[in-house]
């Protein structure tokens, strides 16, 4: 789960970071008072959306000569007039897709007096098991573009769960980033208040970049991209509170109320699977056949007649969909329990586009059984390669 | 041979009071008689657990406990994710050999702490988010569906559970049958990697051939493929198809698995590829052809 640079700010503030004043503001009434209620003489308006290269992105509605997502304002005029051009506007970035990300919240800072700018983050390291930290000197430009042609510049201090992060970890961490004097004993603090912060509230990444050295020496948190891990939202009553819907997917955001993992694609074949790895292959073997699909879904290993319904329906209110795939190879997964749902399902919605099951696994009779008794006009496959290739013919002609 | 499991495993299941452990436990059972001895539960020591056809199994309070009674050295998880890594734990503290964990949706941070406990211990983890492992007509561990295994030669080994089950369905159908099957799960932290079970299934005679399927996300295929170029340089090797899953997952989003996702430009599915072919492997381009890529290999 994702959430908004101001919202990562307050959590990093709680645990001790440095974070200049700000305000978020929802609507465009708020813009006047929040510039008012900052010193000056500098204010960065910021576009809140879930998505990085803001400052580098462009306005759908503006004009390509106009400034991007994060402006730097020299008066409360300015701030106004820059608050005013981009609220409401579509942002469109590196990492947004051609269509962009409505800005329904800015977000207004006071300035920052900018000596160097460094790349700081944490992430867990599947190579190693462990939470690490990813240090760079070359901080405020796209970390993947200094990884590729300067990897010598990128530091990775893998931090020991039982200990967390040392005194010997974080001395590693200011060698990295060239902190001097005050700067340095802020930036020990500050990577152990981090890493607390990482751990405690189950962040799978939290990246700030820039993070900053002013003229007076000091660090502090200039952008910081935080996500959680999804699976530990349990624990989390207060991160959840911080979801922002608007900024996901609808269809994603139905199937999440099931616990359904679907995710929309552009394509003609709606494909209901069991399991990640099948679902993906399905995708796979449709694109093999000449057909794309429509989404990738994982029914998962525990669903019931009630959440395969409402797989079913999510599925064919994607306008797009001209034919569906159903694949199930039962281990976890019963091939009864799919095959009521489905049926239950095609009933509900009185399906109209072509419907290929495969079923194959636990229960696997029973399935077949329930489907060849529904009276519904289903196209059963043998295997995976026959199921594909009956869609597409049945989809393509 | 066979690698991991056998008839003589002796298994106990954490989590074995619910519907979900009921359910494998029972299809566990009846699989050649595996060696299903005992349960456990934090409340229910001294109690008795019943299958749906009347056979049962005593349930103790901990694992070191129910090891102790019945010379487990095995243990199958079936815990819900907040309690999972708990589980993990108690059977590493008890001595547990292999521990299985079935459980998705364990929380990261909790598989870091427990990647870290089991590297100083002497215990081996499988998964978590994993279907398990099988070698058939031995014995059964975790959620494969049993009916589709064969004894013979072939070593599966995946990432995705479900793809486990296309390659040894289709392993089945050509004739082939498998030597072990073994689902090392989803997540990005886990147990035991893919080279730890080529090493396995390099060394095991009754393997003759391996299938080997990956998907997006980390370079845990790459490092396989570099493991597989080390071992041949020795003169180890056995003949292999692999199969890469999510060519057309788009970046940056998580395709279900924790750990399928392609992020920072790193975990694609063409690099994996081009990794496995230069080890040698033939990678199927179809997922339902990995059973007759594997019979063209073997055919010269």
């Amino acid at each position: 789960m994702n959430i908004h640079e101001h919202q990562a700010k307050k959590i990093l503030q709680t645990f001790g970071a440095p974070i200049a004043a700000g305000v978020a503001i929802t609507s465009l009434d708020q813009a006047k008072s929040a510039i008012a209620s900052l010193p000056g003489p500098v204010w960065v308006v910021k576009s809140q959306i879930h998505a990085g290269g803001r400052g580098k992105g462009k306005f759908k509605e503006l004009g390509v000569d106009a400034k991007g997502g994060v402006r730097v304002s020299f008066s409360a005029e300015e701030a106004l007039a820059n608050a005013v051009e981009m609220f409401g506007k579509t942002l469109v970035t590196q990492q947004t897709g051609p269509n962009g990300k409505a800005v329904n919240q800015l977000y207004v800072e006071d300035g920052a007096d900018i000596d160097r700018e460094l790349y700081l983050s944490i992430l867990v390291d599947r190579e190693t098991g462990k939470t690490s930290f990813v240090a760079s000197t070359e901080g405020g430009m796209d970390i993947e573009t200094v990884a590729h042609d300067t990897p010598e510049l990128i530091h990775s201090v893998g931090i020991n769960a039982s200990t967390g992060c040392t005194d010997a970890d974080a001395a590693t961490l200011a060698n990295a980033l060239k902190l001097e004097g005050s700067a340095r004993e802020q930036g020990m603090a500050l990577f152990k208040n981090l890493f607390e912060a990482f751990v405690s509230k189950d962040m799978s990444l939290l990246e700030i970049n820039p993070l900053i050295i002013t003229k007076s020496n000091d660090v502090q948190v200039l952008d910081a991209k935080v996500s959680f891990d999804n699976n530990a939202l349990f624990r989390h009553p207060d991160v959840i509170e911080l979801r922002d819907i608007t900024e996901e997917d609808e269809k994603e955001v139905e199937a999440s109320k099931y616990d359904l993992a679907y995710i929309a694609l552009d394509g003609e074949i709606g494909c209901m699977v069991n399991g990640a790895g099948l679902a993906m292959a399905t995708m796979d073997i449709i694109k093999l056949y000449g057909a794309e699909p429509a989404n990738f879904l994982d029914v998962g290993g525990s669903a019931t007649t009630e959440r395969v319904t409402a797989a079913f329906k999510i599925i064919t209110a994607d306008p797009n969909v001209k034919g569906i795939l159903v694949n199930i190879f039962g281990g976890i997964m019963r091939c009864d329990v799919i095959a009521e749902g489905v049926v239950q399902a095609a009933k509900d919605i009185n399906l109209k586009v072509p419907l290929v099951v495969r079923l194959e696994g636990t229960k696997v009779d029973e399935g077949k059984a329930i489907i060849n008794s529904s009276g519904l006009n289903v196209i059963a496959a043998d295997d995976l390669d026959d199921a594909a290739q009956k869609i597409v013919k049945a989809v393509k002609g | 041979m066979s690698i991991l499991i056998n008839k003589d495993t002796k298994i106990i299941v954490q989590g074995l009071t619910g519907k979900t452990g009921t359910f494998h436990t029972e299809q566990a059972l009846a699989y050649h008689g595996t060696q299903m001895l005992a349960g456990t539960h934090p409340k229910k020591g001294g109690q008795q657990w019943t299958s749906a056809d009347g056979q049962s199994l005593p349930l103790f309070t901990t694992v070191a406990e129910a090891k102790d009674a019945t010379g487990a050295n095995a243990s199958v998880i079936y815990v819900p994710p907040a309690g999972a890594a708990a589980a993990i734990e108690e059977a590493i503290d008890a001595g547990i050999d292999l521990i299985t964990c079935i459980t998705e949706g364990v929380p990261v941070q909790d598989m870091v702490r427990v990647k870290e406990k089991l590297d100083k211990s002497k215990s081996r983890l499988i998964g978590p988010n994993c279907p398990g492992l099988m070698t058939p007509d031995e014995c059964k561990i975790g959620i494969m569906p049993p009916s589709i295994f064969r004894k013979g030669s072939v070593g599966v080994l995946s990432r995705s559970g479900t793809l486990t089950y296309e390659a040894v369905y289709q392993t089945s159908m050509a004739g082939l049958g498998q030597s072990s099957a073994v689902g090392i799960g989803g997540d990005p932290v886990k147990g035991t990697e893919f080279i730890d079970v080529l090493e396995m299934f390099l060394a095991d005679d009754q393997t003759e051939s391996i299938i080997m399927i990956g998907e997006i996300g980390g370079s845990a295929e790459e490092d396989a493929a570099q493991f597989l170029i080390d071992e041949a340089k020795k003169g180890r090797s056995k003949p292999m198809v692999g199969f890469i899953a999510g060519r057309t997952s788009p970046p940056g989003r998580t395709m279900g698995h924790a750990g399928a996702v392609i992020s920072g430009g790193k975990g694609g599915a063409d690099e994996k590829i081009a990794a496995l072919e230069d080890a040698g492997v033939r990678v199927s381009p179809s997922p339902a052809k990995l059973g007759v890529t594997l019979v063209d290999v073997l055919n010269g």
